[in-house]
């Protein structure tokens, strides 16, 4: 049987590496791309401490996870789709219309 | 044997990310990002909750991912795969192809044959999980199907077309 360690240490892992392209790329489709991995990881660790505390509510909540993140892809990609309509562009650093 | 595959599972989905980071095409690191969630979704199934697994990859890798690409699609409209590269993306779909054909053969034969596995009992099987659903998480799930109604009025509206003949519809 796996520990339940490793299955953490492999969501901190997927969490990191998604924190981490979050910050290194530059458009938003790929960071929209890292929350979903980010998301994922927490799925990972919600369902190992599921099963080792052999209780179904962590499952219960990787469902409701998975619905919000299918809810924020719709709305976040069609905020992209109306950026890129309006500035030709989807580079994060062009994003500037709140700067002061 | 559930060391092996968690540790293949772990690395290919470690990779896949770490690819994702590297690629400069978006659509590869949506490719890329759908490797790693069936590669998540495999863990799943390691952790006992198959339902959890094939949600994630129908609704994560299938429906997400594919809005994710169409998306790509929309926006990157320069030039399509170069003619040196669609021998190589040939053989790779050809591959493919014989893999989920293997697969189906194996699938139809765990259909012939009695299950070994009754789905009914084991831990984290859809009957356990809907009873909860149903019960003790009844309110939040109402909530996600207001918050799902949102979602896609949301989008509907934003995508809009917003043009001058308004009065018109």
């Amino acid at each position: 049987m796996v520990p339940t360690s490793y299955f953490i240490i492999l969501s901190a892992i997927l969490f990191v590496l998604g924190a981490f392209a979050f910050f290194v790329k530059r458009d938003l489709i790929t960071q929209f791309l890292c929350i979903e991995v980010m998301l994922s990881a927490a799925n990972l660790a919600f369902i190992a401490f599921a099963k080792s505390a052999s209780s179904l509510d962590g499952q219960i909540f990787v469902i409701f996870i998975i619905t919000v993140a299918a809810a924020e892809a719709a709305v976040g990609l069609a905020i992209i789709l109306l950026v890129y309509k309006q500035k030709k562009t989807i580079k994060s650093e062009d994003m500037n219309l709140m700067k002061g | 044997m559930a060391h092996f595959i968690f540790f293949l599972l772990a690395i290919v989905s470690v990779g896949a990310v770490v690819a994702m980071i590297f690629s400069k095409n978006q659509a590869y690191s949506a490719l890329f990002v759908i490797l790693a969630f069936i590669c998540l979704a495999g863990l799943f199934g390691l952790l006992d909750a198959p339902f959890i697994a094939v949600i994630q990859i129908i609704v994560y890798a299938g429906a997400i991912m594919i809005l994710f690409l169409f998306v790509i699609m929309m926006i990157n409209l320069d030039e399509g795969i170069p003619p040196e590269k669609k021998r190589w993306t040939l053989g790779l779909s050809f591959m493919i192809a014989g893999v989920l054909f293997i697969e189906l053969i194996f699938a139809l034969k765990g259909f012939l044959s009695p299950a070994k596995t009754a789905v009914e009992g084991s831990p984290g099987s859809p009957t356990d999980l809907g009873r909860l659903l149903f019960t003790k998480y009844l309110y939040p799930f109402e909530i996600t199907s207001v918050l799902i109604i949102a979602a896609l009025v949301g989008a509907m509206v934003l995508v809009k077309k917003k043009d001058e003949g308004k009065e018109e519809d």
